[in-house]
């Protein structure tokens, strides 16, 4: 076991992890912050999206004690006040759903495309998804949802 | 899936990484654990120890180094892909930095993992063969500098023995005389190549006076594809040269092409990364 200090959604949490816990079930079980999905469990399919440091990254593929000292972000974390972030009202606007599995690994990793200023045209907002899997929408109104809420941030 | 049970201790210089990995000999680095992760959830790595690097600021920069560019092993994708220097100097190195998987992949990957995990289908191997990397590894007793020709052994077999790790990759700084390309087909975005060709031709009075090309999963490492440099050096058109892309390679047959099918789409991946480094 090691302890460690992670900072999720803005609040520091302290706990004792295996290493060789992932930080997707640290978030899901320890946490309970579920809005987190699994998908593939491979890496493939973006579902576990969140921000470490302001960064997309697969919680699926990082070990939760790599997280030490880090801030986490995760789907919870996103509205404020509750009023949602532009990336989940511009998803919400723009039916860029269905099921809604894919949906918060995909508006983690819309936020943290506009972020770095990455999502300037719809040619970069579908590239910059590529690890994102969606088997329902066909992608058109999640890249119109993204391309939207780019607009209002900038 | 989970990871079978490991120790775990963060490195907090390049030095005491080498001696945690000293003092156990099933003890693994982890970096960007973009490759290592999969595998401990497959349990086919099952180290004691994971000695973590990823953190490891002072090996993660580009630098200035006269008419090189020196590379810190823990340098991340995204920050190779927009490195002011590498963009100047060394373009194939930050654009095909920018190709590796998906964004969120480059957030954590680096070049020092990828070099060291040996995979022949990753991109940046197949760039340090063609561009004459020189890898710095560090170990108990000093540090030594290996060529990329000499360093990709087998597949996931690298020149890195035990108890040492890559520090720092040295590549030259190109002129105006080289054109450049990396031309990466995949069946699917963010995908591994299925068969992808660097290439650098160098030009002089005009006229082609050298090409270094490299080929990404063409066999169990980076290969140069010497009938082709030495057909272009010799005056052939490029269509002409990429005809001998595939010859002395042995393919893997997969998922995502047959060995056959691997050395038709090297000859036309081939022809295009040649006329692209040609137009550059
Ligand atoms: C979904 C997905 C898509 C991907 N697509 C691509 C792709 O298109 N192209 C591509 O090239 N790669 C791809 N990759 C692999 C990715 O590039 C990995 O990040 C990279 O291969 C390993 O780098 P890392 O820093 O994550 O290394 P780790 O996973 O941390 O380490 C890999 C191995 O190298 C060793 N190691 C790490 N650093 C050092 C060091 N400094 N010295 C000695 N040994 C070291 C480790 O012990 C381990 O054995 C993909 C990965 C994923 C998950
Ligand atoms: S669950 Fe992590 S990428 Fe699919
Ligand atoms: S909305 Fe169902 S997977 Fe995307």
């Amino acid at each position: 076991m090691r302890s460690v200090a992670i900072t999720v959604n803005g609040e520091r949490r302290e706990l004792q992890l295996e290493p060789r816990e992932l930080l997707v079930y640290v978030l899901r079980e320890r946490l309970a912050l579920t809005g987190t999905n699994v998908g593939c469990d491979t890496s493939s399919c973006g579902a576990c999206t969140v921000l470490l440091d302001g960064e997309s990254v697969k919680s699926c593929t990082v070990l939760g004690v790599q997280a030490d000292g880090c801030e986490i972000t995760t789907i919870e974390g996103l509205a404020m006040n509750g009023a949602l972030h532009p990336v989940q009202q511009a998803f919400h606007e723009q039916h860029a759903l269905q099921c809604g599995y894919c949906t918060p690994g995909m508006v983690m990793a819309a936020v943290s495309l506009i972020e770095s200023g990455e999502a300037g045209s719809e040619k970069a907002i579908r590239e910059g998804l590529e690890g994102n899997l969606c088997r329902c929408t066909g992608y058109h109104n999640i890249v119109k949802a993204v391309a939207a809420a780019a607009s209002v941030t900038a | 899936m989970i990871p079978a049970a490991f120790d775990y201790e963060v490195a907090t210089s390049a030095d005491h990484a080498l001696s945690l990995l000293g003092s156990d000999p099933d003890a693994k680095l982890i970096a960007g654990g973009h490759s290592l992760i999969p595998a401990l959830k497959l349990r086919v790595a099952r180290p004691s120890k994971l000695v973590d690097i990823g953190r490891l600021g002072e090996l993660a920069y580009v630098r200035d180094a006269g008419d090189k560019l020196a590379i810190g092993a823990l340098t991340r994708y995204k920050a190779l892909r927009d490195d002011a220097l590498l963009q100047e100097h060394c373009p194939i190195v930050s654009t095909t930095a920018g190709l590796v998987g998906d964004p969120q992949v480059r957030h954590r990957g680096t070049i020092g993992g990828s070099l060291a995990h040996g995979d022949p289908a990753s991109d940046l191997p197949a760039v340090m063969l063609a561009l004459g990397a020189e890898l710095v590894i560090r170990g108990g007793v000093g540090e030594r500098i290996v060529p990329a020709t000499q360093f990709f052994t087998g597949v996931f077999q690298t020149a890195i023995g035990p108890g040492e790790m890559l520090t720092e990759i040295r590549v030259p700084k190109l002129t105006g005389a080289t054109g450049w390309s990396y031309v990466k087909l995949s069946r699917r975005a963010q995908d591994w190549a299925t068969v992808a060709v660097a290439a650098l031709v160098h030009r002089d009075n005009g006229g082609l006076a050298a090409a270094s090309i490299a080929l990404t999963n063409m066999g169990a490492t980076p290969l140069r594809a010497t009938a082709v440099e030495d057909a272009l050096t010799a005056g052939a058109k490029p269509t002409e040269a990429a005809e001998h892309m595939a010859d002395g390679t042995d393919p893997p047959s997969d998922v995502a092409a047959s060995a056959e099918f691997r050395a038709h789409l090297a000859r036309v991946v081939g022809k295009r990364a040649i006329e692209e480094a040609l137009s550059r």
